[in-house]
């Protein structure tokens, strides 16, 4: 399977990332390497065989439900790029 | 008497609870290392604290003549700078988080700091921990102290390996005692292949991942980078145990992995998978390799032939993974929270600028990689097949350690290499990891030993493998081969 230049376009905005137009054809040839070389893949057959998306066997533990922790707005706004009072900033969103 | 920063940890707690020096005195020996000319050019640290280190020593003076000495009481380190430190910048090696002054600290370096060690500073890595030569950087490149051995590469500065390049060239150029590392691909045990240095990835689970910056969190772990087998297994046993704030920590108890070392290891069953045989490779990383087996038959180990049929896969496998868990997890940099923005049209511009300005090239494909294989329509057949092919390398696994105890393998495909080599394109890079990666999709430990120099005169180590939370096999076998190897040389830069 190989990507054509609208895919990287789509991506890069589903990702939020800007790509500079003269990179595109880079980062497209890039990922279509990527993606002829991990076709390999398909040589192995997977019939049955569940996926393993954690190492860990444990089944994840639950905790009491209750406060642990808190009051700590001066340390979460530290390292802002913009805040009000006790809130981030971002640029307008609603007009 | 050998000079103080040429001391491991182990011999220099020895001097410490004797009095023969104080903590402030190893640590003055090592702040002064670290900045001369010589030893600031390998940029191994991008930020030096030498000012916390001498107060933190200080503390520790203070123990000592109170005698009641912590574990690694006054010891000076580097800490990956993927670690966040309260107080110190922590930059993940990334411009966006330049400017990122944690409010907190990760649960191992706060562990480190309870066992009484000293922080010299934060070293560099490849951005975000991608990459296998601090090429990717946005602090430059480190330098590998061994540079200028490799009569073929004479008058070319070397790569320490990566993603933890910094710490294993601090630790290789006696500019600390010892470095924290992390691992996700090979990242603590490719780097101290090619420094000649000692470093180990515990099972996934040892050690907590609580205030690491993250990578890929099903892969990444924590572990340290040292002199010596000994050292690795102190400081290991400082830096594990069950973190409430990491759901995927084991509780577990943590063994007193020292007491491992030096222990005889007649009779256990080393194995030697057959796959790991690359074709191609330079033949020397094969004989090495027999030179490393010969070395535990030698102490009484049996060499047994295995099978790891699904080893070629792993790499691919890899590169859907990590870069679809790194992908989640880099979305977090979004300019608002914390680190650098990027102001533009809207909030979607300011994002996208934010991002596209922050990250390097290396973080961007990685991203898009990542977003791609776990989009609509393609999570099946790229995302699903890569975690079904990993069910069946961690299988591989279990069925050799049914005949072994442990696994000898190399830990990289080469020494150290030049800067600006393997960069033509990224597959080539990513085989860096061809020897180490398996261990990380299948949540095992490995450590890998100096066992030579190879001919080109630079240092090569072997990995041994083991099985979950038995790092205390491991041990017992790095220490044999360790005992048997005898590496003793130094790099050019630094003076016996």
């Amino acid at each position: 399977m190989s990507i054509d230049l609208k895919t990287v376009q789509r991506i890069a905005h589903l990702s939020r990332l800007k790509i500079p137009d003269t990179e595109l054809q880079q980062v497209q040839g890039e990922l279509n390497k990527i993606l002829a070389w991990v076709e390999q893949l398909n040589e192995v057959n997977v019939t049955g065989i569940e996926p393993l998306a954690n190492v860990n066997d444990e089944a994840l533990r639950g905790r009491d439900d209750v406060i642990n922790d808190g009051g700590k707005a001066a340390d979460i706004l530290a390292n802002a790029p913009a805040k009000t009072a006790d809130f981030f900033t971002v640029p307008k969103v609603v007009e | 008497m050998t000079k103080l920063t040429n001391l491991t940890m182990t011999e220099a707690l020895k001097g410490l609870s004797s009095k023969a020096f104080t903590a402030t005195e190893l640590t003055k020996a090592h702040i002064d290392a670290m900045q001369t000319e010589v030893a600031r050019g390998t940029k191994s640290y991008i930020t030096e604290t030498p000012e916390l280190a001498l107060a933190q020593a200080s503390a520790a003076d203070a123990r000592y003549t109170k005698g009641d000495a912590r574990a690694m009481d006054g010891l000076p380190i580097g800490m990956k700078d993927l670690y966040c430190t309260k107080g110190v910048r922590t930059t993940a090696a990334s411009k966006i988080l330049d400017n990122f002054v944690p409010t907190y600290e990760s649960t191992v370096s706060q562990k480190l700091f309870d066992a009484g060690c000293v922080m010299l500073g934060k070293t560099n890595l490849d951005e975000f921990a991608m990459g296998s030569t601090t090429i990717t950087s946005a602090y430059g490149t480190s330098i590998n102290p061994w540079s200028g051995k490799d009569p073929a590469r004479a008058n070319r500065q070397l790569v320490p390996g990566g993603s933890s390049g910094g710490s294993s060239a601090a630790v290789a150029a006696r500019i600390a005692m010892a470095a924290t590392a992390t691992d996700t691909g090979g990242s603590i045990r490719q780097p101290a292949s090619l420094t000649g240095t000692v470093g180990i990835k515990p099972t996934y689970g040892r050690c907590s991942r609580w205030g690491i910056v993250a990578f890929a969190s099903s892969l990444d772990q924590a572990g340290p980078m040292t002199r010596s087998v000994e050292d690795a297994a102190l400081m290991l046993r400082e830096m594990s145990g069950y973190d409430p704030k990491d759901s995927t920590s084991a509780n577990k108890a943590v063994p007193d992995f020292t007491a491992m070392c030096g222990q005889s290891i007649k009779g256990m069953r080393i194995g030697i998978p057959r796959e790991y045989r690359i074709d191609g490779i330079d033949p020397e990383v094969n004989a090495l390799w027999q030179k490393g087996a010969d070395m535990l038959r030698d102490a009484g180990a049996e060499i047994i032939d295995i099978s790891l049929p699904h080893t070629k896969y792993a790499l691919p496998v890899y590169y859907i993974i990590a870069p679809a868990e790194a992908s989640s997890n880099l979305a977090r940099y979004d300019g608002v929270r914390f680190g650098v923005r990027v102001e533009g049209e809207g909030l979607n511009g300011m994002y996208e600028n934010t991002r596209g300005a922050g990250f390097g090239k290396e973080v961007r494909r990685r991203i898009l990689m990542g977003t791609y294989v776990l989009s609509a329509g393609y999570y099946d057949a790229y995302y699903l097949k890569a975690q079904r092919v990993r069910r069946c390398i961690r299988n591989d696994f279990d069925t050799a350690f049914a005949k072994c105890d442990a696994i000898l393998t190399p830990a990289s495909p080469s020494t150290a290499f030049g800067i600006g080599e393997k960069m033509d394109d990224p597959i080539q890079m990513y085989l860096e990891d061809v020897f180490t990666v398996t261990l990380n999709l299948a949540g095992l430990p490995g450590i890998c030993v100096p066992v030579s120099l190879a001919q080109n005169g630079l240092p090569f180590g072997l990995q041994l493998v083991g099985r979950a939370f038995d790092e205390e096999t491991l041990f017992k076998a790095a220490s044999a081969l360790e005992k048997a190897a005898s590496f003793t040389a130094l790099p050019p830069m630094v003076a016996a």
